[in-house]
């Protein structure tokens, strides 16, 4: 068998690019291409010094508005962003972002008077500052700012059964609309630009060619002599990802009018995608309460709170994927004793930009019931907030010297997100309470354990006293568990759409 | 006559007499010295003085602390005054509250640093027969934290220890890997 046609990659974005200006030096790389939606597209020079792609300092302070200065005595540059230093040593693949230590994979570079810097000193280094999101694809040579929308598309064609198939893998998951126009299919996706691999056919008979559409965020399939009618149908796939399957049909032999009913829309996906501009929410962690050995609290029915609060972790995570396109992750999936620690450390190691703990309360007094959201906080915390504000520790640093850096413990990790932590839980107090009964004192600050260790924004919810009898039968109802996933997932938007407001 | 008259007014005089003794005299001499534990007690009288402390209880509808105030053997130096309030808190709260220390929790040592932050030393039942829930964990917490805070004002802050030893927490909830300081957020209406 022998394969007829090799798929190659065709980079939509940078075929429309045109005449970008590449570096003159030999040494130049193909340029990337920054998007964005205030500025578009600006090409931005990359040339490969000792084996390494490296962008001149320089072009990312003009295209990301930061200063750098050199310091002559300690030897290093000093980027600014927003307020914060980058402190890069040359010789050393090590840059301070803010007072964390990152990798890099090459020291910088000089050349003559200019400062190079590795390619992935914009993921790693300039993207925590920059107060927008920052998304750097090494393969697609893109650089996305600013939430701009710009899902990967891949596809194959295969030909099948009395007609062809095009499968187009969507990533993230983007509303779209299928069309007939003529002699082609238009996909219109709701994106901004499109980072398209896109397939050669194989059944030209069906489909001639798959091809980037004219206008931005489109993709054209021109459509061969045997075609009739097609069929699309959209299934969402793995984190967060959709896949797009167009079938393209032959005239059915006897009777097919000639005239098949244009762009009969099958089966739309349904309107299921949030799609308000993306802030920089990326990954949810998600904590159901005690497991294994800790149970928690138990009803007066037996029901357990470790059960529950399992429950409805998993139905919020799927929910969160399906319709935000996040990736979430569990600190348990099954009935394990995790420490409270351990819990902290799976978001932070994930890089959560948010954690949500879930619990089900318990009072002396049966009677008690209702909802309440906690956040950290009390005068212990304070006083910690307000000394790790200005504090900076001499670290030394390598080939000698110090280097002063700001130092978080691990256990106050949370102090530096109170504010956001609270506003969140204002948020899910307040959805919640369009949907289920609230405690009458819903949203407190306190010194939760679990909470502290977590570097980003977190709360702990507490959906109910398992204590109540009428309130045990709830936490284990479908439709309740549902209400407070639905609240959740109302708040977690809001919580996006106000950070990606928030960071222009 | 005139000897009756004198006997009337030397009743009369040894009534009064009685009376300011009863009254006024005797109390001031036994009553317990509230106003400075301090200073030095009466070596034998000691065992029988009582301060009035503030001690917190839930409430009836399980939403706050309630701070009531009870009597509790006067204890000298200030160590031996805190752990008396920490017994007394262990103990059976007045109806119609409930007792926000699990039950059979018992008080295995206190000692107080220079720098005025308590160590609470309780028994295992303190974890072991906790019910669990956030509510009634930061309860437990605070009736112990606020009891020696707002009592004897140079307790700073207090640690809970379980078993002479550190504990992340009681129920899973409430960190209780440093000193806390007094809270009033969870307690609500003082009653007399």
């Amino acid at each position: 068998m022998t394969r007829p046609f090799t798929a190659f990659a065709l980079t939509l974005v940078l075929a429309a690019l045109g005449g970008a200006p590449a570096a003159q030096a030999p040494s130049s790389a193909a340029p990337y291409t920054v998007l964005s939606r205030e500025a578009g597209r600006q090409p931005l020079a990359a040339r490969t010094i000792g084996g390494q792609e490296m962008f001149a300092l320089e072009d990312l302070a003009r295209l990301f508005g930061f200063t750098f200065a050199e310091d002559t005595l300690a030897g290093g540059l000093t980027v600014t962003v927003r307020g914060q230093s980058i402190v890069l040593t040359p010789g050393q693949s090590i840059a301070s972002v803010g007072g964390r230590l990152v990798s890099l994979p090459a020291p910088p570079a000089r050349e003559g008077r200019t400062w190079y810097v590795p390619v992935d000193f914009v993921s790693r280094a300039l993207a925590p500052v920059v107060g927008t999101p920052l998304e750097l694809r090494k393969p697609s040579r893109l650089i996305l700012l600013g939430g701009i929308r710009v899902p990967q598309v891949a596809g194959r064609v295969e030909p099948q059964a009395g007609g062809a198939r095009l499968t187009l893998d969507i990533a993230p998951a983007t509303p779209h609309t299928v069309s007939q126009e003529g002699q082609r299919l238009v996909i219109r996706f709701q994106a901004d630009s499109l980072d398209a691999s896109l397939p050669t056919t194989t059944a030209p008979e069906f489909i001639q060619a798959v091809r980037p559409g004219e206008a931005a965020g489109t993709v054209a399939v021109d459509l061969g002599p045997q075609f009739s009618s097609f069929r699309s149908s959209a299934t969402p796939g793995d984190r967060g990802a959709e896949r797009l399957v167009i079938e393209v049909l032959p005239a059915a032999p006897p009777a097919a009018p000639d005239t098949p009913p244009p762009a009969t829309p099958a089966p739309e996906p349904p309107p299921l995608l949030d799609l308000a501009p993306a802030g920089a929410l990326r990954t949810v962690v998600i904590d159901p309460g005690h497991g294994g050995e800790e149970e928690g609290a138990r009803g007066p029915g037996g029901t357990l709170e470790k059960q529950v609060t399992l429950a409805v972790a998993r139905r919020l995570k799927a929910a969160l994927e399906a319709r935000l396109g996040v990736r979430v992750i569990l600190t348990r999936d099954g009935d394990q004793t995790v420490g409270l620690d351990e819990r902290a450390a799976v978001a932070n190691n994930n890089k959560a930009d948010l954690f949500i703990s879930l619990h089900a309360n318990a009072s002396v007094r049966p009677a008690m019931a209702g909802a309440e959201v906690f956040y950290l906080g009390g005068d212990d915390y304070a006083e910690a907030a307000a000394r790790l504000g200005g504090e900076r520790t001499a670290l030394p640093v390598f080939g000698g010297g110090t280097r002063d850096i700001e130092v978080i413990p691990w256990q106050m990790a949370q102090v530096r997100h109170l504010q956001q932590s609270a506003g969140f839980a204002q948020a899910v107090e307040a959805a919640l309470r369009e949907r289920v009964p609230m405690s009458e004192r819903a949203i407190h600050a306190a010194p939760f354990r679990v909470l502290v260790g977590a570097n980003m924004p977190a709360v702990l919810v507490e959906m109910g006293f398992i204590t109540n009898a009428e309130q045990e039968q709830q936490l284990t109802a479908d439709a309740f568990q549902q209400e407070i996933v639905q609240a959740l997932v109302a708040s977690v938007i809001r919580f996006r759409d106000f950070r990606g407001g928030a960071t222009p | 006559m005139s000897r009756r008259t004198a006997l009337a007014i030397l009743v009369i005089v040894v009534v009064s007499a009685a009376i300011w003794a009863m009254l006024v005299a005797l109390p001031q001499r036994v009553a317990p010295d509230e106003a400075g534990p301090s200073t030095p007690g009466a070596g034998p009288a000691t065992a029988e003085r009582r301060i009035t402390a503030t001690l917190y209880f839930i409430s009836e509808d399980g939403l706050s602390l309630v701070g009531v105030p009870r009597e509790v053997v006067f204890g000298e130096p200030i160590v031996l005054q805190a752990r008396r309030i920490v017994e007394a808190q262990l103990g059976p709260a007045p109806a119609p509250l409930a007792a926000a220390i699990p039950d059979g929790t018992t008080l295995r040592a206190l000692f107080i640093s220079e720098r005025g932050d308590a160590f609470v030393d309780l028994s295992g039942e303190a974890r072991a027969n906790h019910r669990g829930g956030a509510l009634d964990e930061l309860f437990t917490v605070y009736a112990i934290v606020n009891a020696l805070t707002v009592n004897l004002p140079s307790i700073a802050r207090v640690q809970i220890l379980v078993e002479g030893e550190e504990v992340d927490t009681l129920a899973g909830h409430v960190d209780l890997r440093n000193p806390l300081h007094q809270s009033l957020t969870w307690t609500g209406e003082s009653r007399n």
